[in-house]
């Protein structure tokens, strides 16, 4: 049976579940991934997103997400006025986004110092997303859980390492998906843990020689 | 689980619906009951600001203008005594359910209960009673338990989304829900609880989702009043000892059964029913021209 508070809530800032507090999480999770604040993005809508974007206010909380803002955040209305003072420059635009759900979103992003990040997602009812790809890369990701996101050129012996931190902290793994473009090129890994991954131990991840870039996503 | 059995257990166990609801939770969660209640009170907190917030402004409008000020109008009929004699809960709970689903409109904080689409029936029927009866608001967070345990059961069994079901999924479980909150908080038993929820979505059943222009306004926001008053005349017959005659864990499979068989074009797709309508797709054509702030800026 789903659980109470699947029923009750998620206290939002409205109109809709899926078209508002979906895009807001959606929002944030390509803000952590980034791993800085953005300073440009250019946002697609797909589907039901590009169709009513408008009315449901899904581009204000796609915004309102990149700014870092929660789904009850109600800043989230004036999106637009924060992201001017803050130095973020959004193109919206609708497209086609191929085969996929129908609130389906793909945030090109350039952060503040430079970095970038490729990321598609799809809000899957309830507030409930999925992130489906990371730069090009298939991946499936909830936010649900503590997350460890990591990139690194492919080669024998980094999950082992990265497992192995996990391990020596009693962080137990519930889920783990490692996909690559080819053989010795880019590699992501992403591992869901019963339980949070500290700073500490992000860092001694981020330690492990080779490793390209480590992020963790917390449920809120 | 089945309705049937959690009114049995709440019986033998000598608890409340609510007291259920959390006691499950808390097993479910691995935390104790105290943090599941204080997360309920928080709900109930923000429920309470956004029927004030709801009634506050009535020049407010959503981001489209279509909705915005309904609340305001049956609250002042009810403060000069015009609504019909006797009638009061019923007008409050109307014009609070109004006001939840107008700041939802207008992108203000709601609580999803069990959607946003369907968020102002229960804290608009809640908050009625409660001014009604004077309740403490430990009798509205053991209630909105109990209406919690209600959504769930017809998640499991069936659906309560309206793409998936229509809008008997959304506004009829929200109805429901309301329901077996306003039963229990007006005295009755799990067993009353669970037969007023029944009614309500028996009352819903077959309702199709049909928005105007894709958006969560026309119809959804007068569909909270009025599922709304599908809540209490189900909870009055509930506490009167009427009980649905189809049981009640039969009602939500049905519910489910009738849910698929409602075509995609009343199902959240903006293609039939009102939607389609030629006002209705008047709006969406126009609604499609206006711009956002953006789209001048990209």
């Amino acid at each position: 049976m789903p659980g109470l508070f699947d029923v009750l809530g998620p206290v939002m800032i409205g109109p809709s579940s899926s078209h508002t507090a979906g895009a807001a999480r959606l929002g944030k999770l390509a803000r952590i991934l980034l791993g800085e604040p953005p300073r440009a993005a250019t946002i697609t809508l797909h589907g039901s997103f590009a169709a009513t974007y408008k009315g449901h206010g899904t581009d204000l909380a796609l915004v309102g997400g990149l700014l870092g803002f929660s789904t009850d955040d109600e800043r989230i209305r004036e999106a637009f006025e924060h992201a001017r003072r803050q130095g973020l420059g959004v193109t919206i635009r609708t497209g086609d986004l191929g085969n996929v759900h129908p609130n389906t979103v793909r945030f090109d992003l350039v952060g503040a110092n430079g970095k970038t990040l490729s990321m598609a997602g799809s809000s899957i009812g309830g507030g409930k997303v999925e992130v489906f790809e990371i730069e090009g890369l298939p991946v499936s990701i909830s936010g649900e859980r503590p997350t460890l996101v990591a990139s690194y050129p492919d080669r024998p012996g980094v999950i082992a390492a990265i497992t192995a931190v996990l391990a020596r902290e009693r962080i137990n793994i519930a889920t783990m998906r490692v996909t690559r473009s080819g053989k010795g090129k880019t590699a992501i890994a992403v591992l869901e843990t019963d339980q949070d991954i500290p700073e500490k131990v992000l860092d001694e991840v981020r330690a492990i020689p080779g490793m390209d870039d480590t992020k963790v996503l917390r449920p809120e | 689980m089945l309705l049937s059995e959690l009114a049995a257990r709440a019986k033998s166990e000598g608890v409340s619906l609510g007291q259920m609801a959390v006691r499950l939770e808390s097993i479910e969660a691995g935390v104790p009951a105290e943090v599941i209640t204080a997360k309920v009170r928080s709900m109930l907190k923000v429920m309470k600001e956004a029927v004030e917030e709801g009634l506050r402004d009535p020049a407010r409008r959503s981001r489209s203008g279509l909705s915005g000020g309904d609340a305001a109008k049956v609250a002042r009929r009810l403060t000069l005594g015009k609504c019909f004699p006797g009638n009061d809960l019923l007008a409050r709970a109307i014009s609070y359910s109004l006001a939840v689903s107008e700041v939802n409109a207008c992108m203000g904080k709601i609580v999803a209960a069990p959607t946003a689409g369907s968020c102002g029936i229960v804290p608009g029927t809640f908050f009625a009673l409660k001014e009604a009866l004077s309740l403490e608001d430990e009798a509205l967070v053991d209630a909105l338990c109990a209406a919690g345990l209600v959504g769930q059961v017809i998640a499991e069994k069936a659906t309560l989304s309206g793409a998936e079901g229509g809008c008997q999924a959304e506004c009829g479980s929200a109805a429901a829900m309301a329901a077996c909150g306003l039963t229990q908080m007006g005295g009755g038993t799990p067993e009353d609880c669970i037969h007023a929820a029944a009614l309500a979505l028996k009352g819903l059943m077959g309702l199709v989702c049909d928005p105007v222009a894709g958006l969560v306004e026309i119809p959804c926001v007068k569909r909270n009043a009025t599922s709304s008053a599908v809540a209490i005349a189900s909870a009055e017959m509930a506490l009167s000892g009427v009980r649905s005659f189809i049981p009640p864990d039969e009602v939500i499979s049905a519910m489910a059964q009738v849910g698929r068989s409602i075509p995609e074009s009343l199902r959240e797709t903006s293609r039939g029913g009102l939607a389609a309508t030629e006002t209705g797709r008047s709006v969406a054509s126009k609604f499609g021209s206006v711009s956002s702030t953006l789209d001048r800026q990209g």
